[in-house]
């Protein structure tokens, strides 16, 4: 028996167990997943929380159930990869031994790497809504908020979901206004980006988007502590900001376990092939998702793509033929623009966010880069597809590839 | 692709002016691309962070973040902003005449 072994079963890891359980022949492979908890978390959920739009059911459900039955499912938390040996230590003093290894194991907040962020404050006038705890916390938090000033900053990219900070301003933005205190707060969004977003086209749209409804941006703030007793945050420029409520996204890094194991870059993200996800390093090794050093966005919509192109290279690969350049970056986002209405963006590697339709050319139901309504529902279903479709590795109405039909050039375009 | 003349040599550079070609490259050109970056003399500290840069390009083919300039070159953040006012990264990387560093997407 050859042996897969995935390390995290989370939107990466459990979709390409799905993926392979179907391709695979069962009298030759075993498949083992390892995870260190029972949770799955719908992670683009978070983004409502705060609001009081989804609760705790809407984004949590047993990793187990999404799960293939052929799939041994070992819950541990992992210590140590071992790629000379080919195999993994668990914590529970267990070892895995693997003739393939795929490494899924994601992204997370770390809030102790910038001073004064993640210490007496934090929960308190500092907030995140990038764990679930942090999403609760804030909707406690903004539920007697009594108003003021909002400051809204991404300590450094890249984060997961780049477009989340911008959605969550606009929700506030919509939420106070529900409340009938919209003209209390202020609302400010300090980032080390030059402007709302990191591709130009959509920056310039959203930009001006933020700025009709209030929302004013500090671009090229690149945080070097928080001073949680002044509240306020100081940039290594010596710009300040001043807060009353702060939203941060702590710095994102790969995890811990890829670092100690000598397998990451300086954010503990793997280096591999941003075509195909091989290690750079090791002929064994595969990483998909938020854990891969790819320059894609790390979102769970890239994971699919990524994971569907993966999956017909892996038995490429495994039957002695040369793997195809399959993955183009193709990121796929809907964006809440608040009031019930909400934006699309479809880019790649190549070619940035453009106005259009989507997914029919012409038609939609979707329109790429323009507020509508139909974006909104688009959003919300994705929750649905979510837990129903995607992670259990079923086929989407979408292709891996992006396509440029449907998708208007700027006149002035190459 | 465009080209144009920096310090007396024709290279080719792409619409946010950052040199296309790596091999292209001089000592000179940094100085002209420095000034025009607001940074009106190189010392020898911004000397060893673009040759750290240089080297480093060459060996992974993208110029390198910030973050992996502080960590690998052993420049602290602070001084790097010191050095390379606003987006350090982004303009060393153009001084150095590498393509933009892929930090944000
Ligand atoms: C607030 C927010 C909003 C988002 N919005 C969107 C959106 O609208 N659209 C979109 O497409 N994406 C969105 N995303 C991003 C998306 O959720 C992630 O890109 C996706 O979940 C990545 O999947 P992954 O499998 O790489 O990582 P994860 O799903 O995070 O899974 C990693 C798994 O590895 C496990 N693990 C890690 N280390 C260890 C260890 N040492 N031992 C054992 N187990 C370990 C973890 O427990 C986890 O289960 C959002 C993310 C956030 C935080």
């Amino acid at each position: 028996m050859k042996k897969v072994l995935i390390l995290g079963a989370g939107t990466a890891g459990t979709m390409a167990a799905n993926k392979l359980v179907r391709l695979l022949d069962r009298d030759e492979w075993q498949i083992t997943i390892v995870d260190k908890d029972e949770t799955h978390y719908y992670q683009p959920g978070f983004l409502f929380v705060p609001f009081g739009m989804y609760t705790r059911s809407d984004v949590i459900k047993p990793r187990r159930d999404f799960l293939p039955r052929d799939v041994e499912l070992v819950m541990a938390s992992i210590e140590m990869i071992e790629p000379e040996h080919n195999r993994v230590r668990l914590g529970n003093g267990r070892t895995l031994s693997y003739d393939f290894l795929i490494i899924a194991t994601g992204a997370d907040i770390h809030p102790e790497q910038t001073p004064g962020l993640g210490e007496h404050e934090w929960g308190r006038s500092i907030h995140t809504f990038y764990s679930f705890e942090g999403a609760l916390a804030l909707f406690r938090h903004l539920r007697t908020w009594p108003g003021g000033r909002l400051v809204f900053n991404v300590v450094e990219n890249p984060i997961k979901c780049p477009v989340a900070p911008l959605e969550f301003l606009m929700l506030a933005d919509w939420f106070f206004h529900e409340k009938g205190m919209r003209d209390r707060v202020e609302l400010i969004y300090a980032t080390p980006l030059p402007g709302a977003f990191t591709k130009p086209i959509a920056s310039k749209l959203l930009g001006g988007m933020l700025e009709e409804k209030g929302i004013k941006v500090v671009p090229e703030f690149m945080v070097e502590h928080v001073d949680p007793d002044a509240r306020k945050l100081v940039a290594y420029d010596e710009q300040e900001v001043e807060y009353d409520l702060l939203v941060s996204v702590p710095l994102n890094m790969g995890a811990e376990v890829i670092g100690k194991s000598g397998l990451g870059d300086e954010l503990n993200y793997v280096p591999v092939d941003k075509h195909t996800f091989l290690s750079n390093k090791h002929p064994n090794i595969f990483v998909l998702g938020d854990a891969a050093g790819v320059p894609a966005s790390k979102a769970g919509s890239v994971a699919h793509f990524a994971v569907d192109t993966f999956g017909e290279n892996f038995a490429r690969y495994t039957e002695g033929l040369e793997m195809q350049p399959l993955f183009d970056g193709h990121a796929n986002c809907f964006i809440e623009s608040g009031f019930g209405k909400g934006l699309l963006i479809d880019f790649n590697y190549e070619t940035e966010p453009l106005p259009g339709r989507y997914p029919l050319p012409g038609i939609g139901p979707f329109t790429l880069l323009e507020e509508s309504e139909a974006n909104h529902w688009g959003k919300l279903m994705f929750r649905w597809m979510y837990w129903n479709l995607l992670l259990k590795g079923r086929e989407l109405p979408l292709t891996a590839h992006m396509s440029m039909a449907g998708k208007w050039l700027p006149t002035a375009a190459k | 692709m465009a080209t144009r003349t920096i310090a007396g040599k024709t290279v080719e550079v792409n619409d946010e002016g950052f040199l296309t070609r790596p091999e292209e490259w001089t000592k000179e050109i940094a100085i002209e691309l420095a000034k025009e970056e607001g940074i009106p003399e190189l010392t020898e500290a911004h000397w060893k962070v673009i040759e750290f840069c240089r080297q480093d390009a060459g060996a992974t083919g993208k110029a390198p973040t910030l973050r992996r300039i502080t960590t690998a070159a052993g420049v602290s953040t602070k001084d790097m902003f010191a050095l390379f006012p606003k987006g350090p990264a982004k303009k060393v990387a153009r001084i150095s005449g590498l393509g933009k560093p892929e930090g944000c997407v």
